[in-house]
């Protein structure tokens, strides 16, 4: 299998984290519950993510000292605990939401449009 | 001659495939549990991709917090949320055809800056040492303890270093505008703390039950 027997570069992260933003892009554009809105944006964060963790990564580079060395990972930590925290508030604001106009549906969310 | 079989490749084309699948899986279904179950699969081989990058705790914090806790947070969503005419909610095929012409020229300009440089096209090679049995104390045993790949990566050390101001990875940065930068991340980190502190306080208190009395 010669598709196996080539070493991994940063170009096959940056596909499979492109592809994963893509889903989360067009997920929170189509969806309508709140919450799919939200898991888009779950997949918009991971493969931005991904992007960070292949660039500071001295295993997929030929010239490990022209990574960005920790500050990927970092950076990837960072997202991590941001998204956990948007993820509550976001959760919170929905169910605020939810008791309030009985539906979870962006949508019908218009009562502040003219 | 038939070149063996790299199992880092194997594996990393395995997870990116189920990391991949189930996250157009999550846009196709309109079924909101369903997505909640795909984003746990996608979101858990993403892991697996950090673990091969050579990320180790990012890949095990990974796992923690976003499926065992941001997930898990989605999915108590799901459930009380979960009445019969909002578990599935279907999209106007209009607004399909949008996002698939959006999504598809996004994904065009994506994958040709990611497959255009030269440098980012393929990884290192292995030495050939590492395909045949290798005796202690020859040269070619030392060029593998060298190679990252086949060590341990041990990050958590260096990178909370990082966390309290220290960078381990770049001690001497000759260019002295490019050291002003190197300060470590002591105060992101602090910020990020306070932050997430108000939020889950601001969280608490903005889905906490309210009881009217009536009158």
């Amino acid at each position: 299998m010669s598709l196996f027997s080539q070493p991994v570069g940063v170009s096959h992260y940056l596909v499979v984290g492109a592809v994963m933003f893509v889903c989360g892009v067009v997920a929170m554009a189509t969806k309508r519950n709140a919450l799919g809105v939200l898991m888009g944006i779950e997949l918009v964060l991971n493969g931005a993510n991904l992007n960070f963790i292949a660039f500071g990564s001295q295993i997929l580079h030929r010239e490990p000292a022209r990574t960005i060395g920790l500050d990927g990972q970092l950076i990837a930590l960072f997202v991590i605990v941001l998204a956990a925290a948007e993820a509550a508030i976001a959760l919170a604001i929905t169910l605020n939401f939810y008791n309030n106009q009985g539906t979870v549906d962006v949508d019908r969310a218009d009562d502040l449009s003219g | 001659m038939q070149s063996p079989i790299i199992w880092h490749t194997f594996f990393f084309f395995l997870f990116s495939f189920l990391a991949c699948v189930f996250a157009v899986a999550v846009l196709v279904t309109s079924n909101i549990v369903r997505m909640a179950f795909f984003l746990v699969i996608s979101l858990g081989s993403t892991a697996g991709l950090f673990f091969l990058a050579g990320a180790d705790l990012v890949g095990s914090m990974q796992l923690m917090i976003y499926v065992g806790g941001t997930l898990v947070l989605l999915i108590f969503g799901v459930m009380l949320t979960a009445r019969s005419p909002l578990i599935s909610m279907h999209t106007p095929s209009g607004e399909w055809i949008l996002g698939a012409i959006v999504g598809g020229s996004l994904l065009a300009v994506l994958l040709q800056i990611a497959l255009s440089p030269k440098a980012w096209q393929q990884g290192p090679e292995l030495p050939p040492a590492a395909y045949t049995a290798v005796e202690a104390g020859t040269p070619a045993a030392a060029e593998l303890a060298r190679d990252p790949r086949l060590r341990p990566p041990q990050t958590a050390t260096k990178l909370g270093l990082g966390l309290l101001g220290e960078r381990v990875d770049k001690l001497v940065v000759q260019d002295p505008t490019r050291r002003a930068g190197m300060s470590g991340y002591l105060l992101p980190f602090e910020i990020v703390s306070v932050h997430l502190l108000v939020v889950l306080v601001g969280a608490a208190y903005l889905a906490r039950a309210r009881f009217r009395v009536s009158d």
